[in-house]
């Protein structure tokens, strides 16, 4: 218990070493790559609540990767082009500035996971895996064929999106937004998980009938944490889009929603930090073994195998004590 | 008499060609112990499922307190105060047994989207959550993990979790299966005070608590009550010796 407390810390304090020491050492690749890690650890902090907590294994966390990222990329060109989305019947302007991008974007991947999660939370299993990665795909598809923004070739942004009081085109600074969301999200999700929603769902994904038994609404409880999770993974979105100043559909891609999956496989289900060490280390891999070869998925599976097989609650898991992950 | 606080009124279910129901009425009068017995295969967990939600009757009415509860769904009948335990434990095996009974009182306590304070330090919460751990004698065992807790003791959290709903009426599946001998005379014991708080629905397997335990006994064969009495009524009722305890001599 304590010690995968002290364990949050290290990983903490990493997060903040490391770019420190990029920055000392002029080195501003190794902070994108982590703010690459951080962005990703969000988007896995997001899924984790659905996933992890909730048992709920969606296949299509993409769908709101890739919302959070259109909602950057949509209201950004507009500032950009300076013409507005739309006219009538009331005027929406796009906009430059950070935070109402991220309000927007967690609005609206909100909105998607509350009527993607309404129908798929009917399935369970495998047909729920199924469905969520249906929608997925159909907003990729979705993308690829809507000429208005870019189409397959995506939509490029030329200036970083403002943030007041700070130059977000420095990678420190953006960097520093990037970590500060983290923590922010980890800090709330962590009440989460302890709240009485939290002790309801973890409850009810260990034993269903329990829960309804005591006179939970277990659909309505899934359903708050899906649209819960689809909104973080949305914030991540917009962030990553900022980030490379660029959105595709890619950003819907059932490979995005894979890699989020590995995240929380690789750093332990259900661990409040698991998905950062698992962003981490991906992050650390792609960079380490991307540059040995271009095959380094290869070592990826093997790796994730080897997790999955041996390594019970993922590197959290193995570092710390307790094996559940509800108590921090 | 006073009212029923249950009462199942001429319930059909049927599947296919077998009538699981076939036109059951039943009640539980406020204090008794109601045992409902019969073979296996008679029809005992189709009757519970429609008592407690989760399978709808084809045809009759269920009426918990007055309000008929038929069409409602399992938690929100939990909510009115129906407690319900289980044949086989279904308890989150990971959580403490504390956190068990607190996600009981959340539960009963519709604070299910309360998103910030820590339900471990909520003292109305563990306030109800303790009361009922020390009512059935787990108060010693809060920060037990449940999967490490012996059959009896998790039996004896079930009943723990019940209690948290404050419930009007008890719904018990089999308590007693997998008891020894030793904890079964025990349970014993606790349900006896148990039923002066809220009337109990007891389906059982084990003759010896049944007759030892019941106000009423209900004999369910294929579907139908045959025989609903006393305990002296049933063990003498001639219909009940031949169609339930046939040969197998257990007075």
């Amino acid at each position: 218990m304590m010690r995968e407390r002290h364990l949050n810390m290290i990983i903490l304090a990493l997060l903040v070493l490391v770019p420190a020491y990029a920055l000392w050492a002029d080195e501003p690749f190794t902070i994108t790559l982590a703010t690459r890690a951080v962005i990703f650890a969000l988007a896995g902090v997001g899924l984790n609540l659905a996933l992890g907590q909730g048992g709920l294994v969606s296949f299509g966390h993409a769908a709101y990767f890739g919302m959070g990222g259109y909602a950057m990329g949509i209201l950004a060109s507009h500032a950009q082009s300076y013409t507005p989305i739309m006219e009538s019947p009331f005027l929406i302007e796009g906009t430059n500035s950070m935070p109402v991008i991220w309000l927007v974007a967690i609005i609206t991947s909100a909105l998607l996971a509350l009527l993607i999660g309404a129908l798929s939370l009917r399935t369970s299993g495998v047909y729920f895996i199924m469905v969520t990665l249906a929608f997925g795909q159909m907003f990729y598809y979705f993308t690829i064929s809507w000429p208005a923004y870019g189409g397959e070739d995506g939509l490029s942004i030329y200036v970083r999106n403002q943030f007041p009081g700070l130059n977000t085109l420095d990678p420190i600074q953006f960097y520093g937004i990037c970590f500060v969301i983290l923590c922010l999200v980890l800090f709330l999700v962590n009440r989460l998980n302890k709240s009485p929603f939290g002790l309801a769902l973890m409850g009810a994904h260990q034993n269903e009938e329990r829960a309804v038994t005591v006179g939970i609404n277990v659909n309505r409880l899934r359903l708050v944490a899906f649209v819960i999770s689809g909104a973080i993974t949305g914030l991540a979105g917009a962030l990553f889009a900022d980030l490379n100043r660029f959105v595709s559909p890619t950003m819907f891609s059932w490979q995005i929603s894979g890699e989020i999956m590995i995240f929380i496989i690789l750093g332990g289900v259900a661990r409040l930090f698991g998905p950062v060490v698992g962003a981490a280390l991906f992050i650390l891999l792609e960079h380490v073994l991307g540059g040995l070869s271009e095959y380094w998925f290869v070592y990826l599976g093997a790796i994730l195998l080897f997790v999955v097989l041996f390594a019970k609650g993922g590197i959290i898991g193995q570092l710390s004590k307790k094996e559940s992950g509800h108590e921090g | 008499m006073r009212d029923s606080i249950l009462q199942v009124r001429d319930i059909h279910k049927s599947f296919g060609a077998l009538k699981a129901s076939d036109g059951i009425t039943l009640d539980l009068k406020p204090g008794e112990i109601h045992a409902l017995i019969g073979p296996n295969g008679a029809g005992k967990s189709t009757l519970i499922k429609q008592i407690a939600g989760g399978l709808k009757p084809d045809s009759g009415s269920v009426t918990f307190e007055g309000h008929e509860i038929t069409g409602l769904s399992t938690a929100q009948r939990a909510r009115l105060g129906l407690g319900r335990t289980f044949q086989i434990s279904a308890l989150p095996m990971g959580y403490t047994v504390l956190e068990n009974a607190v996600l009981g009182a959340v539960g009963q306590s519709g604070s299910v989207f309360r998103f910030f304070k820590p339900a471990m330090k909520d003292p109305v919460l563990l306030g109800r959550a303790r009361d009922a751990l020390q009512r059935v004698g787990l108060d010693g065992l809060e920060d037990t993990i449940t999967a490490e807790l012996s059959h009896g003791q998790r039996r004896q959290l079930e009943v723990a979790v019940a209690l948290t709903l404050a419930p009007k009426a008890f719904l018990m599946d089999e308590p007693m299966a997998g008891m020894g001998a030793e904890g079964s005379k025990e349970l014993t014991g606790f349900l006896r005070a148990l039923k002066t708080q809220a009337p109990i629905l007891l389906v059982e397997h084990d003759m010896d608590a049944v007759f030892a335990l019941a106000d009423r006994i209900s004999v369910l064969v294929y579907g139908k009550i045959i025989a609903t009495g006393s305990v002296d009524d049933i063990r003498t009722n001639k219909d009940v010796r031949e169609a339930y305890l046939g040969e197998e001599d257990t007075a």
